[in-house]
């Protein structure tokens, strides 16, 4: 590459050098960040049940102490995981764990623990606020026909929490995709780590991190037009059918939402 | 007659404020019974008490002779036995016309899904939903939710149903649909426990009236003796300011 190339000539020429890297690390990136997500959704769903268990006068003392206990110990955890920076919890877990246990991780499950963990601790707090903003009319209509707690969570309340916070669950997905280039710090070879091997190939640091940046970009993308289309598909169509009519009972009228009728 | 309900001594408080005060009374099998009052005189928490959606701070709530207040007694069984319309029906609103008359009769009753569904459409037509099964609850009138809401608690086959001011959410032109569901269901000989504004429909339809104020029961009796000869003078004063509205 001669010194008066221009600047598309060298971004060009790095990502041809290295696109196998890139899409590696951006592999590695998106595999960290859809698990963690994934594990730190079904904590962050697990934690939110356990703390909206309602305590009243038919509870015993036993189970209102194991909740109590159950309580601090999951505050402390999301203090902790939320409380702190993701780069400094890799540090701590991945070089605590091989000083103190003598086991060294292998940088891409560790990531995915981390990732997990932090993400869990964010939606703890989120699936709470989602039960939490489900009105009481539905707890209660689900009760006076005497179900009980769990089966109103599983058949009522959770559905719809469930589709109210994924936005929020979206949201932190990308938060992940972008926030596992602090876990370049424990050598995982995600997309962050990857550019900077391959900008120190070339001392080309802005054409090589604006590839990276274009990359960042596809993904986070894509993923929330995916998790979009999710979103209008658990809505359920906008359109439902009558059976029958008063005067053709084999007739279907269509009904679309806002009162257009289609027959 | 045998009594299906009988409330002893019944007293609920919310903090200091003591909103129920000793209710005695009783409701007997295939018997109407509306429960008037003004605002804020306890007759939704009365209900509520029944229901066990709020729990009693004394007293006994005697089912069938039973009373349901002891711990040994499952509260989901007799919820289920006890049906519950509520003011804002509360249908579940994930799932559709169908589904929300089926889940309970599953999930509580452990029918099996089939069955569910062909007692589930015999009541959705009962109150003349049956057409409007693949809906979800937001895609339906006011009027039409109530009755879908009533046709769910007939889906468990209950052996009383509660009204909680059934038609107080309803624009005035569905109140109507939902008066005339309630009113073929107390001649079917359903045993039915109604909180209501609707004098009209306490004068044609109840076999008792019972007026309530600041906590306690007033007066009790059939509608001919408290609407026109009241004894008490506060029911005396109630109906008139209702009745001049009317």
């Amino acid at each position: 590459m001669s010194a008066d190339a221009s600047f598309f000539q060298w971004v060009a020429f790095i990502w041809e050098q290295n696109w196998p890297l890139f899409l590696r690390g951006a592999g590695n990136t998106i595999l960290i960040a859809l698990t963690g997500t994934i594990i730190g959704f079904l904590i962050g769903i697990v934690i939110g049940i356990i703390r909206t268990i309602p305590v009243d006068h038919n509870t015993s003392l036993l189970k209102r102490i194991i909740l109590k206990i159950a309580d601090v110990l999951l505050l402390c955890y999301i203090e902790v995981f939320r409380g702190t920076p993701m780069m400094v919890q890799a540090m701590v877990i991945f070089y605590g764990i091989a000083m103190i246990y003598g086991i060294h991780l292998n940088p891409i499950p560790a990531g995915i623990v981390i990732v997990s963990i932090n993400t869990g601790a964010y939606m703890a707090e989120i699936v709470r606020g989602g039960i939490l903003s489900i009105d009481k009319g539905q707890f209660e209509a689900a009760h006076a026909i005497g179900m009980t707690h769990a089966q109103t969570m599983s058949s009522i309340i959770l559905p719809q929490a469930i589709r109210n916070i994924l936005p929020a669950t979206s949201n932190e997905f990308v938060i992940n995709i972008k926030d596992t280039c602090v876990l370049s710090v424990i050598s995982i070879s995600e997309l962050f780590f990857n550019s900077k091997s391959a900008a120190g190939a070339n001392f080309r640091y802005f054409e090589t991190f604006l590839i990276t940046c274009i990359i960042y970009l596809i993904m986070t993308f894509t993923i929330t037009r995916i998790l979009r289309w999710f979103e209008k598909k658990l809505d359920g169509p906008s359109v439902y059918t009558i059976h029958g009519s008063q005067t053709v009972p084999e007739a279907e009228i269509r009904i679309v939402d806002g009162g257009k009728l289609h027959v | 007659m045998s009594n299906i309900l009988e409330i002893k001594h019944l007293r609920k408080t919310f903090g200091t404020n003591e909103v129920l005060k000793d209710i005695n009374f009783s409701v007997s099998k295939g018997e109407v019974v509306c429960i008037i009052g003004a605002s804020g005189s306890g007759k939704s928490t009365l209900l509520r008490c029944i229901n066990l959606l709020e729990y009693p701070t004394s007293g006994e709530i005697l089912y069938h002779g039973q009373n349901i207040l002891e711990l040994n007694v499952s509260n989901a069984v007799y919820r289920a036995k006890m049906g519950m319309v509520f003011q804002q029906f509360n249908l579940f609103n994930n799932l559709t016309v169908l589904d929300n008359c089926v889940v309970g009769q599953v999930k509580v009753l452990k029918r099996d899904k089939k069955t569910a569904r062909k007692i589930a459409m015999e009541y959705l037509d009962l109150v003349g939903m049956s057409q409007f099964i693949n809906a979800k609850p937001h895609q339906i009138s006011g009027g039409q939710k109530q009755r879908v809401a009533i046709a769910r608690a007939l889906s468990m086959e209950p052996e009383a149903l509660l009204f909680d001011e059934p038609t107080s959410a309803l624009d005035p032109e569905m109140v109507g649909e939902v008066l005339k569901v309630m009113k073929n269901l107390a001649q079917s000989g359903l045993t039915m426990l109604v909180v209501t504004h609707e004098m009209g429909f306490a004068r044609d339809v109840a076999n008792r009236v019972v007026f309530m104020d600041e906590g306690v029961i007033v007066e009790e009796d059939v509608p001919e003796v408290i609407f026109n000869n009241p004894r008490n003078e506060r029911t005396r004063t109630f109906l008139k300011r209702i009745l001049e509205k009317e």
